[in-house]
Parts: C-alpha cells; sequence; structure tokens
C-alpha cells in the first residue's frame, strides 16, 4: 500500500518545457509575492484585516482581486491557443501536442467560466448589493467568508494541476464517456471534478447568502419596487444559483461515483447513459449563463441611468424582464444539443424558448436606449464599456438566435461560429460588465478614481481586439471550422485564424492598459481622490464615505421612493446638513473569523487527496474541515460592539467633507 | 469599427460563398434549404439589429453632455406607449423566427427520410477512436475514412459510436448528428452533385480528434457502381475480430475497405456498446440498452 496513493515523483511533467516553465513562473510569482508580504511585515496587517475578514465589502474586493489573477491566467491558455492554431495548418503540428492543447482548452473554459468571471460577477455583487440595500452587512458574513475561501480552494487545485499531474482532457463540459475512467484514466477530470465541487459549495453558500440578505435584510422603507435595479438582477441570479447548482454538484457526484466507485450512471454499459450527464450538465448550463449576464444587466441599468443624469426608463419593465429571464433560462438547455437526436418537436420547443428569452432581453436594450434619449451623457470609462456592451451584444445575441433555429444549429454546432457567438455575449456581455462595474465602483471602494486616460485606451483595445479576434471566427464556422482542433489541413483556415491571434494580441494591450491604469491610479491616488459621490450617482452606496466604514452607515437610511440618494439630493439636502439630527448608536459587528481560511485549507487537503487517492489525508481533511465548523459552533463571542463615538467621529468627518 | 466589420463581412462573403467548402456553399438538397433558412432567419433579425445598433450610436452621441441643442429630460422615465413598443418589438421578431424554427424542425427531421424517385442506399456509420467506419449494408462492404455516395441518390444513415461520442458532420452536404455508444441516430443527406467534401468529427473525441476527417465523394450512378465492385474484389473482411482490432485507438488512417461486412454487425455493435478492450462481450448482447 503506498501511502502518497498514485502520487509520484512521475506527476511532475519535467519532461514538457513550456509546462515547466508556466510552472516555474507561477512558483515564482508566488514566492516572491510571500517574501515580499514577510520582509515588509504585512502578514499581521493581511491576517486581521482581509484574510480573516467577514466585511462583505473587503470580501467582494478579494473575490474581485481572485478574478482578475485567474483572467491573467486563463488569457494566457487562450494566447496559446490562439497561437497553436495559426501555425499548425497542412502538415503542421504546431508546438503543442494533443496532449497539451487538449488541458489548455479545458483549462481555459473552466478557469474563464468558474474562476473568473463567476468570481467577479460574485465579487461587485458582494461589495455593492449591501450598500445598495443600505444595510451594514450580508445575512450571514462567516457564510460569505467560507464561501469566498472555498472558491479559492478550487482555484488552487486547478491551478496545482499545472505542476503536479494534469488537467482534464475532455473540455470544460466533461462529457462522459470520454470523461470517465475507461477513456481518460488520469488525474486530469479528478482535479476538474473535485475543484469544481469544492468551489461549487462555494457558490450555493453565496447564493443562499445573497437571497436571504436581498430578501430579509433591506434599509427601511426600501420595498421591493424601491430596490435598485443591480439588487434585482441579483436576485435574479443567485435564486438561479441556489436551484441550479446544487444540479451540477449531484451530475458530479455520479460521475465521481462512476470514476472512483465503478458505478454506470454515465457510462457505455451496464446500462449508463451519457445523454444524462449532457442534459443534467446544460440543465445547470444555461442558467448559469444567466447567472453571470443578469448582474452585468444590473450594472449597465446602474451606469446608464447614473451617466445620463435620468432615472432608468422603464424600472418596472425592467424589473418584469430581469424575472422573466430568471424563470425562462430554465426551459432552454436543450439548445446546447440539438444534434443529438431528440425528435423535432422537442427541438422545436427549446428552440422557440431560447428565442422567447430574446424578447425581455430586446426589452432592456430598447429600455437602455430610451433611458439616454433625453440624458446627459458623460462619456466616463463605465459608459463606453456600457455602449460598446450595447453593440457588441445585440450582435451576439443575433447569432445565438440564429443557432435557436435547429436546422440553422445543425450546420453550426461546436464550429468556431458557436465559439464566436458565446465569446461574444461572455465578453461582450459578462466581461464589458464587469469591467463598467470594476471602473464604476472602484472609487466606492478605495476612496480614488482610477485613471481615465488609460481606461479609455483599455477600453478601445478591448473592443478592438474582440471584433478582430471574434468575427474571423464566425467566418470559419461558416466555412465549416469545428472547435478544439489541434491541428487542420485546410490552408483556406488559416489567414482567418491569423487574424484572430492578432485580435488576441491586441486585447492583451488592453488588459496591459488595465494594469498599468491600476498603478499609474494608485501612484496618483492623491490626485484622483474621491469623495463620497464621485459621479452624482443615485443610489444609496453614494451616500456614504469612499472607501465606506466597517459598518458602512452610521445611522440605517429611510428610503421613501426609487434612487433615494438622488431624491435626497434633489430635495432639502439632508446629507449636507452636516451635525445635528443624527442620533448615533453603537453598532454590533460581525467579528472576523479564521473559519473560512481554516476550513479552505482543509478543503484543498481533502481535494488534492482524493484526486491522488491519498485515502488517509482525505479523511485527516475532512476532519479538520468539520472540527472547524465545531471550533466555529462553539465560539463564545460573535461580534465587537464599534463604539458610538467612533461612529460619531467618521460620520461628522464625512459630513463635513460632503458639506465642502 | 462599421467600416471593419463591414469589410470582414464582405471579404467573408465573397470567400465563403465562391469557392469555399463550408455551409454557404451547399452541394446538396438538406444543406441547401439549411442555410436558406440560416438566411431568412438573419434578414429577419438583421432588419431590427441594425436599426438597434444604429439608434443606440445616435442617441449615446446626441445626447452626449457637451451638446447643448440636445433637450434634457431628466424626469423621462416611463412611457407606456413605448412600453407597448418596446415589448411588441421583439416579440414578432421571435414570432416570426419562432414560426421558421418550429416549422424547420419539423421539415428538416434528421430521420425525416428524402423524398425522391430513386430509392435511397443505406450507410452504417460508426465513429471509432479515430477514425470513420461506414458500412454499407445493402452492398455488403465497408470503408474507413472515406464515403463514397452515389450523386442524387438519398443515402439513409444509421450512426452509432463504439466509445466516446462523435458527431458526423458533412458540411456541404447538411447538418449533423451525434454518435452515441449504444444506441442509434438516424440522418438523411443527398449530394447532387459529384465532387469531393469534407467530413469531419464535430463533436471533441480525445486525443486523436484532430485527425478525424474523411472525404466524402459523390460520384455518378456507374461509378458508384464500379467502387462497388472494386471494394468487393479487395481487402480484408469485416467480422468481429476485425472489428475488435480496428477499434482500436489509432489516428490519421489512410482511407481502405473491406470486401465483406458480417451480416448484423451493425447491430451488434449498437447493442453490445463494445469497446476494443473486451471483445469477448461481443457475443452477450444487453437488450435492454438496445435502440432507443
Amino acid at each position: 500500500m503506498n501511502l502518497l496513493g498514485k502520487l509520484t515523483w512521475s506527476a511532475i511533467p519535467f519532461d514538457q518545457p513550456i509546462v515547466m516553465a508556466a510552472t516555474a513562473m507561477m512558483v515564482l510569482t508566488v514566492v516572491s509575492v510571500l517574501a515580499f508580504v514577510t520582509w515588509k511585515g504585512y502578514w499581521p496587517y493581511l491576517w486581521e484585516e482581509w484574510l480573516t475578514s467577514v466585511d462583505h465589502k473587503r470580501i467582494g474586493v478579494m473575490y474581485i482581486v481572485l478574478a482578475l489573477i485567474m483572467l491573467l491566467r486563463g488569457f494566457s491558455d487562450a494566447i496559446m491557443m490562439r497561437a497553436q492554431q495559426a501555425v499548425a495548418a497542412g502538415g503542421a503540428q504546431g508546438y503543442l501536442p494533443p496532449e497539451h492543447f487538449d488541458q489548455v482548452f479545458s483549462a481555459h473554459g473552466t478557469i474563464m467560466i468558474f474562476f473568473m468571471a463567476m468570481p467577479f460577477v460574485i465579487g461587485l455583487m458582494n461589495f455593492v448589493v449591501p450598500l445598495q440595500l443600505g444595510v451594514r452587512d450580508m445575512a450571514f458574513p462567516t457564510l460569505n467568508s467560507v464561501a469566498l475561501w472555498l472558491t479559492a480552494s478550487g482555484i488552487l487545485l486547478t491551478n496545482i494541476s499545472l505542476a503536479i499531474g494534469e488537467f482534464a482532457k475532455t473540455g470544460w463540459v466533461a462529457y462522459p464517456p470520454l470523461s470517465e475512467l475507461e477513456f481518460s484514466p488520469g488525474v486530469g477530470v479528478d482535479y476538474y471534478l473535485w475543484a469544481l465541487q469544492i468551489s461549487g459549495v462555494g457558490t450555493l453558500m453565496t447564493g443562499i447568502n445573497f437571497v436571504a440578505t436581498i430578501l430579509k435584510t433591506r434599509a427601511p422603507g426600501m420595498g421591493y419596487m424601491r430596490m435598485p435595479v443591480f439588487c434585482w438582477t441579483a436576485l435574479a441570479s443567485n435564486l438561479l444559483i441556489v436551484a441550479a447548482f446544487p444540479i451540477l454538484t449531484a451530475t458530479f457526484a455520479m460521475l465521481l461515483l462512476d470514476r472512483y466507485l465503478g458505478f454506470h450512471f454515465f457510462s457505455t454499459d451496464a446500462g449508463g447513459n451519457a445523454m444524462m450527464y449532457v442534459n443534467l450538465f446544460w440543465v445547470w448550463g444555461h442558467p448559469e449563463v444567466y447567472i453571470l449576464i443578469l448582474p452585468a444587466f444590473g450594472i449597465f441599468s446602474e451606469v446608464i441611468a447614473t451617466f445620463s443624469g435620468k432615472p432608468l426608463f422603464g424600472y418596472r419593465s425592467m424589473v418584469a424582464a430581469t424575472m422573466v429571464i430568471c424563470v425562462l433560462s430554465f426551459l432552454v438547455w436543450l439548445h446546447h444539443f440539438f444534434t443529438m437526436g431528440a425528435s423535432a418537436n422537442v427541438n422545436g420547443f427549446f428552440g422557440v424558448m431560447t428565442m422567447v428569452i430574446a424578447v425581455p432581453t430586446g426589452v432592456k436594450v430598447f429600455n437602455w436606449l430610451f433611458t439616454m434619449y433625453g440624458g446627459r451623457v458623460r462619456f466616463t470609462v463605465p459608459v463606453l464599456w456600457s455602449i460598446g456592451f450595447m453593440v457588441t451584444f445585440v450582435i451576439g445575441g443575433m447569432t445565438g438566435v440564429l443557432m435557436a433555429v435547429p436546422p440553422a444549429d445543425f450546420q453550426l454546432h461546436n464550429s468556431l461560429f458557436l465559439v464566436a457567438h458565446f465569446h461574444n455575449v461572455i465578453i461582450g456581455g459578462v466581461v464589458f460588465g464587469v469591467m463598467a462595474g470594476y471602473n464604476y465602483w472602484f472609487p466606492k471602494a478605495f476612496g480614488f478614481k482610477l485613471d481615465e486616460r488609460w481606461g479609455i485606451a483599455s477600453f478601445w483595445c478591448w473592443l478592438v481586439g474582440f471584433y478582430i479576434a471574434f468575427m474571423p471566427l464566425y467566418v470559419l464556422g461558416l466555412m465549416g471550422m469545428t472547435r478544439r482542433m489541434q491541428h487542420y489541413d485546410n490552408l483556406a483556415w488559416q489567414p482567418w485564424l491569423l487574424a484572430a491571434a492578432v485580435g488576441v494580441v491586441i486585447i492583451m494591450a488592453g488588459i496591459a492598459c488595465q494594469i498599468i491604469q491600476l498603478v499609474v491610479s494608485i501612484r496618483s491616488r492623491e490626485r484622483l481622490r474621491a469623495g463620497g459621490d464621485p459621479w452624482n450617482g443615485r443610489t444609496l452606496e453614494w451616500s456614504t464615505a469612499s472607501p465606506p466604514p466597517a459598518w458602512n452607515f452610521a445611522v440605517l437610511p429611510k428610503v421613501a421612493e426609487i434612487d433615494a440618494y438622488w431624491s435626497w439630493k434633489q430635495r432639502a439636502q439632508p446629507a449636507r446638513e452636516p451635525t445635528q439630527a443624527r442620533d448615533y448608536k453603537a453598532i454590533e459587528a460581525p467579528k472576523n473569523t479564521p473559519t473560512g481560511f481554516v476550513t479552505a485549507f482543509f478543503a484543498v487537503v481533502t481535494g488534492f487527496a482524493l484526486i491522488w487517492h491519498i485515502w488517509w489525508m482525505a479523511a485527516l481533511g475532512a476532519i479538520g474541515a468539520f472540527a472547524t465548523l465545531l471550533a466555529f459552533a462553539f465560539r463564545d463571542q460573535e461580534e465587537i460592539e464599534i463604539p458610538a463615538v467612533q461612529v460619531a467621529r467618521f460620520d461628522l468627518a464625512h459630513q463635513v467633507e460632503i458639506a465642502r | 469599427m462599421r467600416y471593419f466589420l463591414l469589410a470582414v463581412a464582405l471579404v467573408g462573403l465573397s470567400t465563403l460563398g465562391g469557392c469555399s467548402e463550408g455551409v454557404l456553399n451547399p452541394k446538396g438538397p438538406i444543406a441547401l434549404a439549411e442555410r436558406q433558412i440560416l438566411f431568412n432567419s438573419l434578414a429577419i433579425m438583421l432588419a431590427i439589429v441594425i436599426p438597434t445598433i444604429l439608434a443606440t450610436l445616435g442617441v449615446a452621441y446626441w445626447f452626449r453632455a457637451s451638446n447643448t441643442r440636445a433637450r434634457y429630460l431628466p424626469r423621462f422615465n416611463y412611457s407606456g406607449r413605448l412600453e407597448v413598443l418596446v415589448w411588441a418589438i421583439p416579440a414578432m421578431t421571435v414570432i416570426l423566427v419562432g414560426g421558421v424554427a418550429w416549422v424547420g424542425s419539423h421539415d428538416l427531421d434528421p430521420r425525416k427520410p428524402i423524398v425522391s424517385a430513386i430509392k435511397p442506399i443505406s450507410v452504417q456509420v460508426v465513429s471509432l477512436d479515430w477514425k470513420w467506419l461506414f458500412i454499407y449494408p445493402e452492398h455488403g462492404i465497408a470503408s474507413v475514412n472515406q464515403l463514397t455516395i452515389p450523386v442524387g441518390t438519398p443515402v439513409s444513415f444509421e450512426l452509432t459510436s463504439s466509445g466516446v461520442m462523435n458527431s458526423f458532420f458533412v458540411p456541404q452536404l447538411g447538418g449533423q448528428i451525434y454518435t452515441m455508444a449504444g444506441m442509434a441516430t438516424r440522418l438523411h443527406l443527398q449530394a447532387d452533385h459529384s465532387g469531393t467534401y469534407r467530413g469531419l468529427s464535430a463533436q471533441y473525441s480525445g486525443e486523436g480528434f484532430s485527425d478525424m476527417r474523411f472525404a466524402v465523394d459523390a460520384v455518378p450512378a456507374e461509378e458508384f457502381a464500379r467502387w462497388v465492385n472494386a471494394a468487393r474484389s479487395t481487402g480484408p473482411a469485416l467480422d468481429a475480430l476485425t472489428y475488435a482490432e480496428l477499434a482500436k485507438p489509432s489516428a490519421a488512417i489512410a482511407p481502405f475497405t473491406f470486401r465483406d461486412v458480417a451480416p448484423g454487425l451493425f447491430k451488434s455493435i449498437v447493442m453490445s456498446g463494445m469497446r476494443h478492450s473486451d471483445a469477448t462481450r461481443f457475443t452477450c448482447l444487453a437488450p435492454e440498452s438496445a435502440t432507443k
């Protein structure tokens, strides 16, 4: 019996220079960051203020930091794929053998969806939703911290797979029978499954937390129809998380049983049926798309209304459209596999349902247009992203409806047309959305704006790069090129793939501009210093200081209408009355706890042990995680009291700043 | 940006329409009908998408903060008429495209035989790791990585897989269908012009996936008969043992033919979900997992 299960030195791919170089880069970066933190003596600060924090704002920021790091990782996969396909034409094999190329595209999809888009969206919701609702924290602050760290565990496991073992070679959807033990005997699929199981638990916790927060803890007077649209979209998105993620967990659990204990849920023999996996995967997968895009729609609604100096046009329509999408998103999953041979009635039904979703989406686009109509549109960076989104997303939506027509999909399914379509809506929708949100709420989080010029440069690089990178893929799809090809013999495809590679380089310039933007902004933060309300905002988050204090609001706001902060500013300006009439009380705040961090540590241990079949270690990890839970359950003190004097001192300073 | 898009579209259409081997250059009735549906749906949607894009850019530009001639309407946030309009426009578009989708799904159901005076030929397709096996049950022959069909004759496909899922796709003849172990899917295609067309797997199936392509030779009926006769006189015979050998993973196999095929081989493959690893199980059929 081997104490380390399947783990041996041969798990480290010493013979693959590209992998080893990437690993060396990764290890070097991590080590130098750790060394820097140690050298500067930042550990106590990091531990007390961030790693153990249960403050929704800090957790939101950490989610976004994770997302940005994973954007770099997922994007380097994209560059490798584009470079490979640009050269591997005719008889050429390119520089990535199938063994490696197949891991790269699988990792790219998994990372971009689960570890870039999801954390980014969840991070923005974390930061913004309690502030917009006018409350002091999430309903379950510690659960929130655990969710963050479990997501980080999944990310860590995925990145460990680069150095130790391999990642899945199945595509990010991991369809069986290919992902069954028989056809994928390595640890790649196990890394994929356990990383997503662990982070999936975190995502489900987040969903429950947000639903509870939005339904139960709004500021006094904030009825449902006074909630900012972003909160509505966050509610819809998290309802979808609560409904959809357990399906993914159950599906993966079945695949794990197949792989670990010889079950036959999806195998080719003994009555197993892979079609079941494909159905279940997309019953989660399609709502997942709306989990990502709905909050992005919310961001655009906030940005366009704020910078047009107008209330959102057709608020009730927007809310209705959001909730209609939320429900309909569960009725369209079959359009991911019209080509599986279902009957014409089934295909027709799901095709039409898919198009029906385009109706509320179209309504949203028109409502944003009418929000700008009669406004005074300030072309700030968030607005540029929003307008870029409206144009790009309409194109992506159109190609989506095109593929919802089953006979058209028979020709376009799994082609690069499909790849172009979903990048068109995910980059043009979700990524543009989170970039708008990042530029929009950054001053709220840190008290200074992001540099405008570098922001504009980054936007244009992304937009132009996106079109050059993905429009050729539409063409290639029509030329009959399918996705995931490590090499191809048709030389007519190559010019288009070269163009796409150029586009990716331009997007890379956009990302570089964003990094420069961040560095420049931090260095000139005194010049970019922003008060509580830098954009002339409408919703409650702009009524408090930037960055907001741990308790968000010294006195909980009383809400009498929609766009509460805007209407205060329009009326007798009570927000600017400095000192009197405010009754400061001591505030109970949740106490920091290492529960999340420690749980995640044990989750990584358990996950890693299960992947490598190190059973004793898996048991230790599970016991450790449970012990952490017990320790948390038996804590003596769960809250700290912030004295009224401290609250009053901070708030008076903020009032003075506003009055200035 | 707009000009760039336009340029891309024009260059794209010109390369696609003329000489390319893609879905926009159909060589059979199914691909032709599918392209027509693609164009119809696209036209219906462009009628609304292009004005929406232009209106977005126009409104954003005109109502820029620096434009003093633009009216500022800070309270314009509801209009019953516009609400009706914003729901009605996409709804009407969707009714049109939805109609196209519903009718199209039925007209072009892959299981629906092609109506023709000419008697269709049958081809049974098995996707293997990583090559294609085509069995001609009526002719008692089979070929690997090459599909030869008579022009103007409907071809009735039955498809399955030896293990991993694949998707059988000949872009110029018509849409694809999955091949899955333990079950048979159906597809009907026809070539109206002779020529050689690309065929490929459109569903990623593992390491050798990129080489999982085949040539479709659409030839006149006499030539097809000659090809069948030639195939009958050369190559090995395909039975359970040679099939098990063939099913072992290999990629980029040069096309070849089998002179004879054991009767009922395709059905056995479907019913057993047989794989290279256990040729012995080939004989023990599992009736409950038969064709659905």
